[in-house]
């Protein structure tokens, strides 16, 4: 049982008690595979007889239409977009997050506001000032951090989905087509989780690796996690 | 936690409860720097068209907490400023806000968030050249409203703090909540308090005293033909760029 802990302030008006569930986290860059895995934990913290709630970044009723608007009109300057991410974490933190926490679930997100702190700093917002408005994020029980080289994530995305206009950064006009772009929009996402890894404390996964590798890396730490602090019974598989 | 204004323009905003007055004056001041000459743009408070959207939905759903209610209005305010507000103030236009960051200060602190928060988060804007207060005790503000209005909106009443199964009793104790909060900000913010009791004649003459003293020497961009100055978003109404999913 852990009470609430927050990077800032949190929501003062709103007393969440003990949160009996863990929040996990997964970050990584476009392409790393986060998706996959956190398809692949779920059913494996299923079987171990966790309840499991996942959740990902504009997934919230509240601010995925106007998200979803802004990027096809392009519309929107960078302060408006940052506030517009960071309504949509604050409302999914509130309403889905928190209550997952406190009924005891374990809750993998697909990405945490560290994603978005990166790729609004590369858009001229102020780390300061971004980590002051995060101020009202819940502490992770554990961030877990998938970290590919780019040559590895421009093989996937190839062969996977393709590379697309803002996974490349193409509205930073850093590069004339999207290869170069993605090359370097990348490299400096990486920097960015870099500074971050350190400030945040993540635990960084070698995700240059084949898949079934990666999730035997992710599931360590889980257990760890689980096992000493969760459930004093039976260690899970 | 304001930036220092670091353009040629003039920026003048009005503060104060619902029912304070402030609307009517800032909207006399506004028709009086055309008038004289001034290119002047008018924006008010959460009236951008891309948060809009969003807003309306989460208000008519009810769904808001403090804090999401708290960044959507920010949101709204920094699309204004990053889309009309600051390029206006660059080119050295006079902008007028109805309403400006200190109706945030006090409206989400009032529902209960962080006051540092809150004033952290709009950093990125300027600290107006002139805001102006206008200060009227509550029941003045609530008798004017509810004498005016047909019924309360939700959010207007603060219901969402359950302060009162009344909607007009909610109405008047969240406005009191934000009454003590803008009297804090008086000194934090160095506002220029205007007595809202007085007549419309008087407070405009004061409020045309003071702004006569802010634009001494301002010479500002020209408007050649005393007009108005409107800013439509060109990027929203062209179609689909790029490849996005």
């Amino acid at each position: 049982m852990n009470k609430a802990t927050f990077y800032g302030a949190g929501f003062p008006y709103r007393d969440f008690g003990k949160l009996s569930g863990k929040l996990i986290v997964l970050e990584g860059t476009d392409g790393v595979g986060r998706s996959t895995q956190v398809k692949k934990l779920r059913r494996w913290l299923e079987e171990e007889g966790y309840a499991v709630s996942d959740t990902g970044l504009t997934r919230s009723e509240l601010t995925a239409s106007g998200l979803e608007a802004a990027k096809n009109g392009h519309t929107l300057g960078p302060i408006t977009m940052s506030l517009f991410y960071a309504a949509d974490f604050a409302d999914r933190l509130e309403n889905q997050i928190i209550p997952a926490l406190q009924a005891g679930f374990v809750v993998l997100s697909d990405r945490y506001f560290y994603s978005v702190v990166a790729r609004d700093s590369l858009r001229g917002i102020n780390r300061v000032w971004s980590k002051q408005l995060y101020g009202m994020a819940l502490k992770p029980d554990l961030i877990l951090y998938m970290k590919a080289s780019v040559p590895s994530l421009v093989t996937r995305l190839i062969h996977g989905r393709g590379l697309n206009y803002w996974e490349s950064g193409m509205d930073l006009h850093i590069a004339d087509n999207f290869y170069d772009s993605f090359v370097q929009y990348q490299g400096l996402i990486l920097e960015q989780f870099d500074i971050m890894s350190e400030e945040y404390n993540f635990m960084t996964i070698n995700a240059d690796q084949d898949p079934d590798t990666i999730f035997e890396d992710l599931k360590k730490p889980i257990l760890d996690l689980l096992y000493n602090r969760l459930t004093k019974g039976n260690k899970p598989k | 936690m304001l930036r220092k204004n670091d353009t040629k323009g003039k920026l003048i905003v009005v503060e104060g409860i619902d029912g304070s007055g402030k609307s009517t004056q800032i909207d006399l001041l506004y028709k009086w720097l055309l008038s004289a000459g001034y290119s002047a743009y008018f924006s008010e408070w959460n009236s951008s068209a891309l948060v809009k959207s969003t807003t309306k939905a989460a208000k008519k759903a009810q769904s808001f907490t403090p804090t999401t209610f708290s960044i959507l209005h920010c949101t709204d305010f920094a699309d204004r400023w990053e889309n009309s507000i600051y390029p206006l103030l660059k080119a050295g236009v006079i902008v007028l806000a109805d309403r400006y960051a200190f109706t945030a200060f006090a409206r989400d602190v009032a529902r209960g968030v962080d006051p540092d928060w809150v004033r952290s988060m709009y950093s990125f804007a300027i600290m107006p050249d002139a805001a102006l207060y206008f200060r009227v005790p509550l029941d003045v503000a609530v008798g004017r409203i509810t004498g005016a209005r047909a019924s309360l909106k939700y959010y207007e009443a603060g219901m969402d703090l359950g302060l009162s199964e009344n909607i007009n009793e909610s109405f008047e104790l969240f406005q009191g909540k934000i009454l003590n909060e803008y009297d804090k900000m008086v000194d934090e913010f160095g506002l220029t308090m205007i007595d809202g009791t007085k007549s419309v004649k008087d407070q405009q003459k004061k409020v045309r005293a003071i702004i006569k003293k802010i634009l001494v020497g301002f010479e500002g961009l020209p408007n050649p033909n005393k007009t108005p100055i409107s800013v439509t978003n060109i990027q929203a109404k062209k179609s689909k760029k790029g490849g996005s999913k």
